[in-house]
């Protein structure tokens, strides 16, 4: 099964110059190369902070978009990566893996599979 | 070697080395996590050299040594770049015996106990045991359990933290602790069993597997182990199974054991069960399951209900309430007695097994004071008793039961 790793962090703490934060930065890139020689990896993107972000929206057939977001929480969606895990607690084992996962949180969301039926809610 | 059939040896490895390489690495490695990476890196490594270099003649031996030297290579790695951790710098240059000659049995035996560890809560015990030892997803344990992921999820990880912080050592108990660690087992495989058997809800298919998986679990402890209760336990489980295809008629009701069709009877699971009760019995220590499981043999083989041997049942019955006595085995005593004795001794002895307390609120307790009533024609007694059961009573099969008894007595009153 492929999960979604969304890994989330506080910017001002990871790019604040801790010691800490200073480790777990240098080794996101070789935390990517563990995935791919334990052949979990499927792909991964760091995205870069909301202040570069668009946020694009159509209501009654008119788009808007505007800047941002900016949000009041102090995390922010800093990352994906998608893996491929046979399941959850795997995924949960990867992703607590991950260096960033010592400075902010990394959520972990299957994939959606489209041979399933979509929830009822 | 052809790639094909270097990855055909790959996935036949993956289905039955897969636990017992796990087993090893727990052991080696010091721990489920570390494990469970070498685990993946051992079956990475596979993949990549196998369709090289041929398969291996030993590929469990080969799967613990590539996942602990890659393991162990990585700790050097991290140790190098952190300079920290000096623990696992230690581990890493004492290079201790690969110990693959070892009994491998024992691995197993260690994960099995450790899965089923006193000290973790019964939810997580079985939700650790059929992920680690029985080889389930998360996945299919939350779908066979109607419950989410993440639920089961959690329970796992909440689990192997307290194996790890409370340091439960991945052994096979002493002899003088065996018998209580051992029936923490045993109660974990036969809730697995259960939860697969008595569900007439849901996705019946599923739950069907958690049994299947229940019987597997004890073969293999069988395998491991052949203590008394251990055959006692896979033998009750197949006798169990034996009948499973005639305990439910077409409309999906639960037919009795005196109304079942014996044909339907897996005659090939009952001969099974009686070689593991006579191996069982051999050693003349006797407990609950094997008692249970000569109990359900002695049904099994009455090639009909009028010749069931009662006295038997009722023989083994004793020796089962002097040895464990409970509420319910009590109660079933005095329903065999009934069966042996007719109906007016039976209704004595379970109303003395009511008196006793500890059925008031068991739905199959007024069921059988029921249906006593009912033989002895009593069919007021009889109504109100099975009206009690019905409150009580929670399963849909069973409730349609008792409803269809009730509505029997009803029109016979008119």
């Amino acid at each position: 099964m492929r999960y979604a790793c969304l890994i989330y962090y506080d910017p001002k703490k990871l790019f604040g110059g801790s010691p800490e934060a200073n480790a777990a930065l240098s080794e996101c890139a070789n935390y990517d190369e563990v995935l791919k020689e334990s052949g979990h990896f499927v792909t991964a993107e760091a995205l870069e902070l909301p202040e570069s972000a668009m946020t694009a929206q159509v209501r009654d057939g008119k788009m808007s978009a505007v800047d941002g977001p900016f949000m009041e929480t102090k995390e922010m969606l800093g990352g994906i990566i998608i893996i491929e895990a046979p399941d959850l607690n795997e995924a949960a084992r990867l992703a607590a893996g991950h260096p960033l996962a010592r400075i902010g949180a990394v959520e972990v969301r299957p994939v959606v599979d489209f041979s399933t039926p979509p929830p009822q809610l | 070697m052809s790639e094909a059939q270097a990855r055909a040896a790959l996935e036949a490895a993956y289905r039955t080395e897969k636990r017992r390489v796990l087993a090893t690495l727990i052991r080696l490695l010091g721990g489920f996590e570390a494990a469970e990476e070498a685990l993946h890196e051992a079956f990475a490594a596979a993949a990549d050299r196998w369709p090289r270099d041929g398969v291996p003649q030993n590929p469990y031996a080969w799967l613990v040594s590539a996942g602990r030297f890659k393991m162990v290579d990585r700790w050097r790695r991290q140790a190098r770049l952190a300079a920290a951790l000096p623990d696992l710098k230690v581990l890493a240059e004492s290079e201790p015996e690969l110990a693959v000659s070892e009994d491998i049995r024992d691995d197993e035996l260690r994960l099995i106990f450790t899965c089923c560890h006193p000290a973790l809560a019964p939810d997580a015990r079985i939700a650790l045991t059929l992920r680690e030892v029985g080889g389930l997803t998360t996945e299919e344990i939350a779908r066979a359990y109607l419950t989410r992921a993440p639920t089961i999820a959690q329970r796992i990880v909440r689990a192997k933290a307290r194996i790890r912080d409370e340091a439960l050592p991945y052994e096979v108990p002493a002899r003088a602790e065996l018998p209580a660690r051992l029936d923490s087992v045993l109660r974990v495989i036969y809730l697995i069993f259960n939860e697969g058997y008595a569900a007439t809800e849901g996705p019946s298919l599923t739950r069907a597997d958690l049994s299947a998986e229940a019987i597997r679990l004890g073969r293999l402890l069988v395998g491991l182990l052949a203590e008394t209760e251990a055959l006692g336990l896979l033998a009750l489980m197949l006798l169990h199974e034996a009948r499973r295809t005639a305990r439910v008629d077409a409309a999906g009701d639960l037919v009795l054991l005196e109304d079942q069709d014996r044909s339907l009877w897996d005659r090939r699971l009952i001969a099974e069960a009686r070689n593991l009760i006579e191996r069982g019995m051999a050693s003349r220590r006797v407990g609950p399951y094997i008692l249970q499981a000569a109990i359900a043999a002695v049904h099994a083989e009455a090639p009909a209900v009028a010749q069931t041997d009662w006295s038997q049942i009722v023989a083994l019955y004793d020796v089962l309430v002097r040895i464990e006595p409970s509420p319910v085995a009590a109660l079933n005593r005095a329903a065999a007695l009934g069966m042996r004795d007719g109906p007016e001794a039976g209704l004595e002895a379970v109303g003395a097994a009511m008196e006793r307390g500890g059925l008031d609120g068991y739905h199959l307790a007024h069921a059988a004071l029921a249906d006593m009533q009912r033989r002895l024609g009593r069919h007021e007694a009889a109504k109100a008793s099975y009206g009690r059961a019905l409150q009580l009573a929670r399963q849909p099969a069973e409730r349609r039961f008792l409803k269809a008894r009730l509505a029997q007595l009803s029109a016979r009153g008119e």
